[in-house]
């Protein structure tokens, strides 16, 4: 009898995971998955916003036209120079990382001591100056961006289909968020990087060449955004305008987060793409528009933001 | 002063007969876009406050006008009120939020409530969406002149203009604009005088939001159209750009840089360098940024106290 009831409730187990109170899991868990991988692309560009924020104390605003140039770069490299998807990785955000050094260089450091406001001013016109080239030259209409044929197919788990590229995406930018905590939070590299948070003139003053590593700084928090913009370049079309959109999105998640802390750069920016997927299936129509919404309850309740110390 | 009064008659006198000489849709596109650019002004140049995105106090006052306009058959006079009522508005509840944040997070603050909006607006069924609302009638102001004839709605638009020029200068000079401005220039210093700063920051917002909104208004009857473009983020940037070439925290700065953005738009428009526009803002934003952070009227005022002060 016991045995009877129990294979009975093991049998339409199948039938109940694929509906809960009448949500479908299949469409709720893929709606979660795209979440998931905004949210690493979120976390992605956030944690490089915080880092650069950290030491120079301004926003890149071009660093949603550098997750743009990210794509184009991997686009480029693939059509002009036959360099495939692995090689891309790797090279893309170093080549942009040198970009920014050069931007950093010539560009935001002559009004390094001026209002910060400028040096917003200047990275918003850098963006303006990228998306027009690229939408001068390849229009706007976006480029396909092939998967690479070791991560084509997918996984069939028992309430969802998981294409490998997808997974790949999650577990990428999740090392590599993770080891720049590491590096940051645990390292004597990170340590400097922090004293200098802290207190730039004071950690000169021990002979640690801070120009230096405020250069590189900004350099790797700008790669990181490059990196993004090659993962995405094979499910989001290759377009100008990919940019833009996502660091507004960005903006908000730095402002719900605060940008005291690096864990939480990364903890907010995947959280909310969770919540942005969540909302695409339970109210579609409030999608686009969740995060910002989020970000007016934060800025009532606590407006320093989830992670911030100060005002 | 008497100097003062002096130019602006001349002014005056220069935009009466301008209309006869160029063509005045032109004209009423620039007094609009240099009203906006006045309201901007008042919190970039004399509070210290960026924000990020004011095109959607454009926009807001832009879609309320026009689509009263359209479906209720309300004067021009009235539907502009409503639509810079409405902006406003919409100041009020933003800016109460924003100020609860200083700096660079301020810009962000704004420019995500900008967004949200953006989206609002995109998705709701009174703004038509990505056509926006065409054909919106000019109507007849008091119910008396017919605002189809262009040099009528010039010399309407600018009385607006006037007007919101003369508010900015009355807000900026008066205890309230001396208190912003002490506020700009040391903001902890203010607190400790026992100033509710917050609160005068977004008082300056709510004023500043009600202009733009009384520009966008003003735009859609000129142009007879609210779109999405009005609240689009490089609305903002555009605005942004005005202000800072023509030299933030000046009186005349917005004019002017509402005059050379304009213009050059309307010089690229059409021709083979349309797609160049942003290339050229940009660059326009990077070269001010580096070398020129004054403005136009700034650096010539320096100039002339240089050189005659």
């Amino acid at each position: 009898m016991k045995g009877a009831v129990a294979y009975t409730i093991f049998a339409s187990l199948g039938d109940v995971m694929a509906t809960i109170f009448g949500i479908n899991l299949f469409a709720l868990s893929g709606q979660l998955l795209v979440g998931l991988i905004n949210g690493s692309f979120y976390a992605l560009l956030s944690l490089g916003l915080a880092i650069i924020f950290g030491l120079l104390k301004i926003i890149n605003f071009a660093q949603g036209a550098m997750y743009m140039l990210g794509a184009f770069f991997a686009w480029m490299a693939l059509n002009y120079m036959g360099i495939n998807y692995w090689w891309a990785l790797l090279l893309v955000p170093l080549a942009v990382g040198v970009l920014a050094i050069l931007m950093e260089r010539f560009l935001v450091r002559p009004i390094a001591n001026e209002d910060h406001l400028y040096s917003l001013l200047l990275t918003f016109g850098v963006a303006l100056v990228l998306q027009g080239l690229f939408t001068h030259f390849y229009g706007s209409s976006g480029l396909p961006y092939q998967i690479p044929t070791e991560l084509k197919g997918g996984t069939k788990l028992p309430f969802m289909y998981l294409p490998n590229y997808r997974a790949w995406i999650i577990v990428s930018s999740l090392v590599v968020c993770f080891s720049t905590w590491w590096v940051i939070e645990k390292t004597k590299l990170g340590a400097y990087l922090r004293a200098g948070t802290e207190n730039p003139q004071l950690m000169q003053g021990f002979g640690i060449n801070v120009p230096l590593i405020t250069t590189l700084t900004f350099g790797f928090g700008v790669a990181l955004a490059a990196f993004a913009g090659v993962l995405a370049a094979p499910v989001y079309s290759v377009s100008p305008e990919m940019g833009s959109n996502i660091l507004i999105v960005v903006f908000a998640i730095v402002v719900i987060g605060g940008m005291g802390s690096i864990g939480g750069a990364i903890l907010t920016g995947l959280m909310m793409g969770v919540v942005e997927g969540l909302t695409k299936f339970f109210y579609p129509e409030a999608s686009t528009t969740v995060i910002f919404l989020f970000m007016v309850i934060v800025l009532l309740v606590k407006p320093a933001g989830l992670f911030g110390k100060e005002a | 002063m008497i100097k003062m009064n002096k130019l602006y008659l001349f002014l005056i006198v220069i935009a009466l007969v301008a209309p006869s000489i160029v063509y005045p849709v032109f004209l009423m596109k620039l007094l609009c876009f240099a009203l906006f650019a006045c309201a901007f002004n008042l919190l970039l140049g004399f509070v210290g406050l960026l924000s990020f995105g004011h095109a959607v106090f454009l926009g807001t006052g832009g879609y309320i006008t026009g689509y009263l306009m359209l479906h209720t058959g309300l004067t021009p006079e009235l539907g502009i009120l409503a639509g810079t009522l409405g902006a406003g508005l919409l100041g009020a509840v933003y800016g109460k939020l924003a100020v609860k944040r200083e700096g660079i997070y301020f810009a962000m603050v704004t420019l995500a409530l900008a967004q949200l909006a953006f989206f609002f607006y995109l998705q709701a069924p009174f703004t038509g969406g990505e056509d926006g609302l065409q054909g919106v009638p000019r109507g007849e102001l008091f119910g008396l002149i017919d605002l189809n004839d262009n040099f009528a709605m010039y010399y309407f638009v600018l009385a607006i203009f006037i007007f919101g020029f003369w508010l900015v200068q009355r807000t900026v000079h008066s205890p309230f604009g001396q208190i912003l401005k002490a506020i700009r220039e040391n903001e902890p210093r203010a607190v400790s005088l026992g100033y509710n700063v917050n609160d005068y920051k977004w008082v300056a917002f709510i004023i500043s939001s009600a202009l733009a909104g009384l520009a966008g208004s003003t735009k859609t009857l000129v142009f007879q159209l609210a779109s999405l473009t009005d609240v689009h983020w490089h609305m903002s940037g555009e605005v942004v750009l005005m202000t800072l070439l023509g030299g933030m925290g000046t009186i005349f700065g917005p004019l002017v840089g509402a005059g050379v953005v304009i213009s050059i738009q309307n010089m690229l428009s059409g021709g083979e360098l349309g797609n160049y526009i942003h290339i050229i803002m940009g660059i326009i934003f990077i070269v001010c940024v580096l070398a020129f952070r004054s403005g136009i009227v700034g650096e010539f005022q320096k100039l002339v106290k240089k050189n005659f002060g």
